[in-house]
């Protein structure tokens, strides 16, 4: 194959600096949001003692699991020999650890004391996942810096199959480790399930190839580099394998539930009268996230690069809403402490407990996507990600023109 | 080595008395109080018997009672303000019978809060007693979302007006102590526990689950108990009756 | 294309914070030599001492100075975990003893522990969740309570 030539963008345009400043923008008001929720406390959120995870978890745990999924293409290249994504990896690794960074810091900043988090990094209770999470979290930028590394010194090439394959193993603990914050947790209906673990695996793949794409498609364009059809079609197939397969996790997690008579209050809450839940379900997660984007990926629609960035898109908002149902759907269900008997009390007991997201929550989860682009804008400029042509007879040892 | 009949005769005496003297020497060890320099021990589990069908409809001095003792200020915001028990009022689906009690942190002996929670805050003491060690509590929650009975609350906002027995602050986690600052003084109950006697229903009992002598453990002894959410096998050191 | 080259970029960022660092640093020992504070604008807080709770701290004053948070953190993880209540190093027993006659607090422009910090510039974390108020001030607790002879050995293990 021919060698693939990197190089760094050139970055002086007016557009690129608008650009970053539209990112710099959405990261300072994430960053005030999070001083405001600090400095008064988190009354001024809609999060209270009945939901307790809101908006902002909404968008860290999706970018968090977008990151892990966002090193696939890498995975693919280096662990399972795909010499026709090799030129993607080294932006893919990039995404991976820029998403990850803008997840965590919507987490961070969230949280009841931020300036513990020193204390988060230096005492640690086994047992609890949270805690295997941060060193896993940490641990994944740092194993991703040197795989980063093995692929850009030429003299340490020979060492990146390895490195891919530390990097592949790792995400894999992770993302399972994500999805067992809430696959871990007896007290709700909603999570407690071992299936929460490998469909968030799954989940990964989609919405970390669809910002992949997205990403990949904006920096090819507007730097004028070529990005021919043979990588595109090789991804949009892979996006809606991940997709179909998204949809079967959902299917096999709502079968499931729905056989048990006594998950059928939580069924019918989030599939019939839940509301705004059960419309993010169906509208959001089943129609958006899933059956739409099949629908352009896979028909003659496919074949405009348009219809796949649009199919992309949809996956991200179907991911937001399947995080929103997940996390905020799970904790609104009212607790199951007295079968058989309706409770009622002034702490939320028995109802549904009311939950809209407020303006700092959002703008703190903006500021974490801000800052995963900011990162990722800022990187292809500073060193050689990108690489300089995409085009067919570039890629392909096989291409013939037609 | 040989041993003649009277030493072993000896040895005998002095082992049957042992045995004999060792479980005296046992509750005598329970029956005086802890000092302040002693460490607690798991020689107690503390715990509280609450019978349902004493807990009168439309009474909360135990709710009041706590937020006394232990500086718990109303916002005016029920959806972010602490609450460290709460009434709740059940109604039967099938049959229609109405009662009331009142619900609290469980002290579970496997308490979930305790596993999830990163930094180690979340903990239980070794007499059984589930606290939050809010000098290194991050306020991520988790222990929030694990707690199967929604009894931990997150401080919202700034705080003032502390009592001095029961620091809390904003952005951190809290539950009911089972009032372990009378526990350590050695009162002998919680603040829920006397308001309810002082009103006259004593639905709530507090007590030593591992005395056998004790009142609490004579009733839960001889008469049916149940946890709540049993099937989680958590052990909870706070029994129900009449539901 | 006009190159910037990283090497000499990084070299002057760091000899530039080096020169900045060891220039303040060398300004902040000048400070620790002038005891009576004449150098600076923030005066040096003047600690005023409760002269019925007795002339002395549980530690001599230098050892104070410096390790009281180290006596601090030890005791309460063994308070919070260990539920050992002694008072010699107890934030309550320091509280009550050091808060202000008139305000009765720690904190304030004159309080005991503020006034220092303030000076000191190390942020004081321990009264957003503890009372900093002396005990009798804090009127809820009933006269009878044990708790109230503060420091004296009727106070422990007292049973109903």
């Amino acid at each position: 194959m021919a060698h693939v030539h990197y190089l760094k963008i050139e970055g002086r345009s007016a557009g690129f600096l608008g650009l970053l400043a539209l990112l710099a923008a959405l990261i300072a008001t994430g960053v005030g949001a999070a001083l405001y929720m600090e400095h008064n406390g988190h009354w001024v959120t809609g999060m209270s003692n009945q939901v307790i995870w809101g908006t902002p978890h909404v968008f860290a745990v999706f970018l968090i699991v977008a990151a892990s999924g966002a090193l696939n293409v890498a995975s693919i290249a280096s662990v399972f020999g795909r010499q026709l994504y090799k030129p993607l990896a080294r932006l893919s690794g990039l995404l991976a650890i820029a998403l990850l960074a803008g997840g965590l810091a919507v987490l961070v900043l969230d949280l009841g004391r931020p300036e513990r988090l020193i204390v988060a990094m230096t005492y640690y209770n086994f047992k609890s996942i949270f805690a295997w999470n941060i060193i896993l979290y940490i641990g994944f930028m740092g194993i991703v810096a040197v795989y980063l590394w093995m692929m850009f010194e030429r003299r340490f090439n020979d060492y990146t199959k390895t490195a891919g394959m530390a990097a592949f193993l790792w995400r894999l603990t992770l993302t399972t480790g994500t999805g067992s914050i809430f696959g871990f947790l007896v007290a709700r209906e909603a999570y407690n399930s071992a299936l929460l673990a490998p469909m968030f695996i799954i989940l990964s793949f989609a919405y970390g190839l669809a910002i992949f794409i997205l990403v990949l498609f904006a920096a090819t364009r507007w730097t004028g580099r070529p990005l021919g059809d043979v990588m595109v079609i090789r991804l949009k197939n892979l996006l809606g394998v991940f997709v179909a397969s998204t949809l079967y996790f959902v299917v096999a997690y709502h079968l499931t539930n729905l056989y048990m008579t006594g998950k059928h209050d939580l069924e019918r809450f989030i599939l019939l009268d839940g509301g705004v839940y059960t419309r993010l379900f169906w509208i959001g997660q089943v129609l958006i996230g899933g059956a739409l984007p099949l629908v352009l990926l896979y028909t003659k629609l496919g074949r405009s690069r348009c219809m796949i960035s649009l199919a992309a898109i949809l996956v991200i908002i179907g991911g937001l809403a399947q995080m929103y149902v997940t996390i905020i759907g799970g904790q609104a269900f009212p607790m199951p402490l007295f079968p058989g008997k309706e409770a009622s009390s002034n702490f939320f007991d028995g109802v549904v407990a009311p939950y809209t997201p407020s303006l700092p929550e959002i703008l703190l989860g903006v500021g974490g996507i801000g800052i995963a682009l900011g990162l990722t804008v800022f990187a292809i400029k500073i060193l050689p990600f990108l690489p300089q042509s995409l085009a067919d007879a570039d890629v392909d040892p096989h291409y013939k023109a037609t | 080595m040989s041993i003649n009949r009277r030493q072993f005769l000896g040895l005998g005496g002095a082992a049957v008395a042992a045995t004999a003297l060792v479980p005296g020497l046992r509750l005598i060890e329970l029956a005086q109080a802890r000092s302040p320099e002693e460490a607690v021990t798991s020689l107690h589990r503390w715990g509280l018997l609450i019978d349902s069908s004493k807990c009168a409809d439309g009474c909360t001095s135990c709710v009041s009672a706590c937020a006394d003792e232990n500086g718990i200020q109303s916002h005016g915001r029920p959806a972010t303000d602490a609450q460290w028990i709460r009434k709740v009022t059940l109604k039967d689906k099938q049959t229609g019978h109405v009662q009331t009690l009142p619900l609290m942190c469980q002290h579970c002996a496997e308490p979930p809060c305790v596993d999830v929670c990163p930094t180690g805050a979340s903990f239980k003491r070794a007499d059984g007693i589930v606290l939050v060690d809010k000098h290194i509590c991050i306020g991520c929650r988790y222990c929030m979302m694990a707690c199967p009975y929604k009894a931990r609350s997150f401080i919202h906002e700034v705080t003032t007006g502390q009592k001095a027995h029961a620091p809390r602050g904003k952005g951190t986690v809290e539950s009911c102590t089972l009032c372990v600052h009378k526990v350590d003084r050695g009162d002998g109950s919680t603040a829920c526990a006397d308001a309810c006697k002082k009103e006259g229903h004593q639905a709530i009992l507090f007590g030593d689950l591992k005395d056998p002598s004790s009142e609490i453990s004579k009733r839960l002894a001889s008469q049916p108990s149940t946890q709540l959410r049993a099937d989680l096998k958590l052990n909870t050191g706070v029994r129900y009756q009449g539901i | 294309m006009r190159t910037v080259n990283l090497h000499r970029t990084l070299t002057g960022f760091m000899l530039a914070a080096g020169l900045i660092l060891a220039s303040s640093s060398s300004l902040a020992h000048e400070k620790e030599g002038h005891a009576t504070g004449v150098s600076g604008r923030v005066p040096m807080p003047v600690h005023s001492v409760n002269a019925d709770k007795g002339d002395k701290c549980v530690r001599p004053e230098e050892v104070m100075r410096r390790d009281h948070m180290k006596f601090i953190l030890h005791q309460r993880d063994k308070t919070m975990h260990e539920g050992i209540r002694t008072t010699q190093y107890s934030l309550k027993n320091c509280v009550d003893c050091h808060a202000d006659a008139k305000t009765g607090s720690v904190l304030g422009k004159d309080g005991f522990c503020e006034s220092c910090h303030a000076y000191a510039a190390v942020k004081l974390d321990c009264f957003e969740c503890h009372s900093a108020s002396r005990e009798a001030a804090t009127a809820a607790i009933p006269a009878a309570s044990p708790v109230r002879a503060k420091g004296s050995e009727s106070a422990k293990g007292k049973k109903p």
